[in-house]
């Protein structure tokens, strides 16, 4: 099994180091093809499970 | 890649005295900003690749060097004034990620991708890849020089985020190959610095910053400042341009370049502000305004860039320099 390294980032996405696959929760695997991922946390992302900086429109 | 056109006194002596070693070289001053950057430009780029017609023991030809310092002394004055205002908005903020975001708020009131995501013509979206061309071909290398200069946690993210760009082991997705790939779809050509004749200087300025940054060792700071405000303003207008590739129909690999910068971007913004700036800032306290300079900088260059580009093309003008025929030497 691998180590996942998860760091949240404040009003943020989750920066993921180490997966091979990301799980979302209608239990679809989304392949990770770049050394880190970040996660998107706050929903409102155009192409989940990945964030697009959406968060950034939302909140300013 | 060949020696560019001269643009004014300083660049015709300097180009002239790069093609033979035997010319004596009593530089002028620059005439203006055109030739001051081209020259600067020019000689930044026997850091890099080169040119065929240049000896490559010439990147370290002391009389070049000293014209180079003098150059960057007057750039490096005019950044520092002409950033001092952007810098100003990190004042009321505590951490680096959060001072970095307060200059990255900056907004000149125009905005280049979203005229080209919504206004732009096929051919001025053509324009903005050929000025685009000069970076983007040597993506990420100027930020490169930095490595052997950071240590500990910040040396580590620097790589981490270099090894994405520099496509993470596989050539084919390396951020250079994927903007060739781009101009070659598009028509245009995707040889390295074919376009430098066409650009004006207020890109070159561009690209010289990041040199400037980049070679002096005085300057990480704001070479990594400069990297995080450039990552940090390119998730969004990422999308921006892809939308426009779409809504132009251009060839598929300008929307895949853009495409790939949505995501990669969204993950360097934090790994540069965090992780390599606030890193480097905690474990060098002095560089803080270091950081925010480069940052500033890159803030500034861009929307000097956007407005150049942006006011050209609603005047109906073209946003490059005209095509000239080659000075035969």
């Amino acid at each position: 099994m691998n180590e996942c390294q998860v760091t949240v980032i404040p009003d943020g996405p989750a920066l993921v180091r180490g997966a091979d696959r990301i799980r979302d929760d209608d239990g679809v695997a989304h392949e990770v093809d770049r050394p880190v991922v970040a996660v998107c946390l706050c929903g409102l992302t155009q192409r989940p499970p990945w964030c697009d900086a959406t968060h950034k429109v939302a909140t300013t | 890649m060949e020696l560019p056109e001269p643009r004014g006194a300083l660049s015709s002596d300097l180009i002239r005295a790069l093609r033979d070693e035997d010319v004596v070289l009593t530089p002028p001053e620059p005439d203006d900003a055109e030739d001051l950057h081209l020259s600067l430009w020019t000689l930044y780029e026997l850091h890099y690749r080169g040119f065929d017609e240049v000896d490559d023991a010439r990147e370290w030809d002391p009389e070049l060097l000293a014209i180079r310092a003098r150059l960057e002394a007057q750039f490096e004055a005019d950044l520092r004034a002409a950033c001092s205002e952007i810098v100003e908005l990190a004042a009321e903020q505590e951490s680096v990620p959060d001072q970095l975001m307060a200059i990255t708020a900056y907004d000149s009131g125009v905005s280049l991708p979203r005229f080209l995501q919504r206004e732009a013509n096929a051919d001025q979206y053509l324009e903005f890849l050929m000025q685009r061309s000069l970076y983007h071909l040597k993506e990420s290398d100027p930020q490169s020089w930095a490595i052997p200069r950071l240590d500990g946690p910040a040396k580590v993210a620097l790589v981490e985020l270099l090894y994405d760009e520099f496509g993470a082991g596989r050539p084919e997705r390396l951020h250079s190959r994927l903007f060739a790939e781009a101009l070659e779809a598009s028509g245009l050509d995707p040889s390295y610095g074919a376009y430098i004749d066409r650009v004006p200087g207020y890109t070159l300025a561009v690209n010289n910053a990041m040199s400037l940054f980049g070679l002096h060792r005085r300057l990480t700071g704001a070479s990594m400042g400069h990297l995080a405000a450039f990552e940090m303003t390119s998730s969004l207008p990422s999308r921006r341009l892809l939308q426009g590739a779409e809504r132009l129909e251009l060839a598929d690999p300008v929307g895949r370049y853009f495409d790939e910068h949505v995501e990669a971007d969204a993950v360097h913004e934090h790994i540069a502000a965090r992780s390599i700036c606030g890193s480097l800032v905690k474990a060098a306290p002095h560089l803080r305004p270091d950081v925010l300079l480069g940052a500033a900088a890159c803030v500034h260059l861009d929307a000097v860039a956007a407005e150049q580009m942006v006011d050209a093309w609603t005047h109906g003008r073209s946003a490059l320099l005209p095509e000239r025929g080659r000075e035969v030497a």
